[in-house]
């Protein structure tokens, strides 16, 4: 492994840290999400520091080539980051469905009170708000 | 005195969803009548609200079993003991709401069958496969005899509100296959009774079959999950 190489690797593997601490600090990333990334990063610039850790290591499970040891780290990684996404995912997908169905119930009793409150005959009371959908028609009484 | 409620779960039914109010208004005169624009981008609000029905319009489009849960929030919420699902596109007949309503002495759930001897839809191929499976299973969950677990047509009591009111399944299929599932495992009676699906109805299940594999594969699926899921998912396990 040539100097250059090995200098690659540490700048990367750094690299890859920084962005993660930096966006945790400006709150643009969740700790519970940036975990696996400083995982990830840690893990980068330890093999990348001491690439006889990772010898060390694949010698002990029986991996013959070392860098097979950092593809399968590396997917098991990427791999559990996408499932906590997709959990997530369905997390928010939940809440928001959940919140549209408080809106619409809602905007239906706002809708009923108002009209209750201009009263028979004022169809065009004082308040008049306009919804993001438009005016909406007025019922019958 | 029950407070009846009917949900119109509706997405671009502007076309229909006047006629059927009004004639629940006339078959139900004492209903309550709430239509779930489901996200319509035609004028399915504004019809509705024209023809006399609380409308709750829903922001975006949440598919039937978003419009139901909202339907049942709502029933809940305002204290109403019964909710009947009518479809908007005119397929359940309004003048079957008393048989289903009066058929919840002693259920707490009604399914408005459509295979069960009155009218004449028929379904063909995976599809029909898929239901007949799907009557089978939830028979037997239920401990009663159904042979239409896929219809919308349903009357529920205020033990079924109370649950689904919380947990009805937004997911696909979901308010059909996995609602009966859940409520046959919180142990719900569930009843069913006869009734005839109307011209519209009839006749609009897909016929192309790679359609119909793919609805088998998808229920089947939607239903194999509904029974592993845990029965606290539901906040069921105790018994309701």
């Amino acid at each position: 492994m040539s100097l250059a190489t090995y200098i690659v690797g540490i700048v990367a593997a750094a690299l890859v840290l920084t962005v993660v601490l930096v966006l945790l600090g400006r709150r643009r990333l969740r700790e519970r999400h940036a975990v696996w990334w400083l995982v990830a990063g840690a893990l980068a610039l330890i093999a990348a520091i001491f690439p006889q850790t990772l010898e060390w290591l694949s010698a002990l499970l029986g991996i013959g080539l070392p860098v097979n040891l950092v593809f399968f780290v590396g997917i098991a990684i990427l791999f559990l980051v996408d499932l906590q996404m997709s959990s997530e995912l369905t997390r928010l997908d939940d809440r928001t469905r959940s919140l549209a169905e408080r809106v619409a119930i809602l905007q239906l009793e706002v809708d009923r009170l108002r009209e209750a409150s201009n009263g028979p005959g004022e169809q065009h009371g004082e308040v008049q708000y306009e919804t993001d959908r438009g005016p909406r028609e007025h019922r019958e009484p | 005195m029950t407070r009846l409620l009917i949900v119109l779960p509706a997405l671009n039914e502007e076309a229909s969803v006047g006629d059927v109010i009004a004639e629940i208004h006339d078959e139900v005169p004492d209903a309550t009548v709430l239509v779930v624009d489901d996200g319509s981008a035609d004028a399915t609000t504004e019809r509705a609200a024209g023809a006399g029905a609380l409308v709750a319009t829903l922001p975006f489009n949440l598919g039937v079993g978003g419009a139901m849960r909202t339907g049942y929030r709502f029933a809940l919420e305002h204290g109403f003991d019964v909710v009947v699902q009518v479809d908007a596109d005119g397929q359940h007949n309004p003048a079957d709401v008393p048989a289903l309503v009066a058929a919840l002495d002693g259920a707490d759930l009604v399914i408005g069958a459509r295979f069960a001897g009155t009218g004449d839809y028929r379904v063909r191929g995976p599809r029909a496969w898929a239901m007949r499976m799907f009557a089978g299973i939830l028979s037997r969950s239920a401990r009663t005899r159904l042979t239409d677990t896929t219809s919308g047509f349903k009357a529920a009591g205020p033990r079924t509100i109370a649950l689904w009111a919380e947990h009805f399944p937004v997911e696909y299929l979901g308010d059909t296959i996995e609602a009966l599932v859940i409520a046959a495992r919180a142990g719900l009676v569930i009843r069913q009774v006869p009734v005839a699906m109307r011209a519209r109805a009839a006749g609009v299940s897909s016929h192309n079959p790679i359609k119909a594999g793919i609805y088998l594969l998808r229920a089947t699926m939607a239903l194999a999950i509904a029974y592993v899921r845990p029965r606290s998912a539901y906040g069921i396990g105790e018994g309701l």
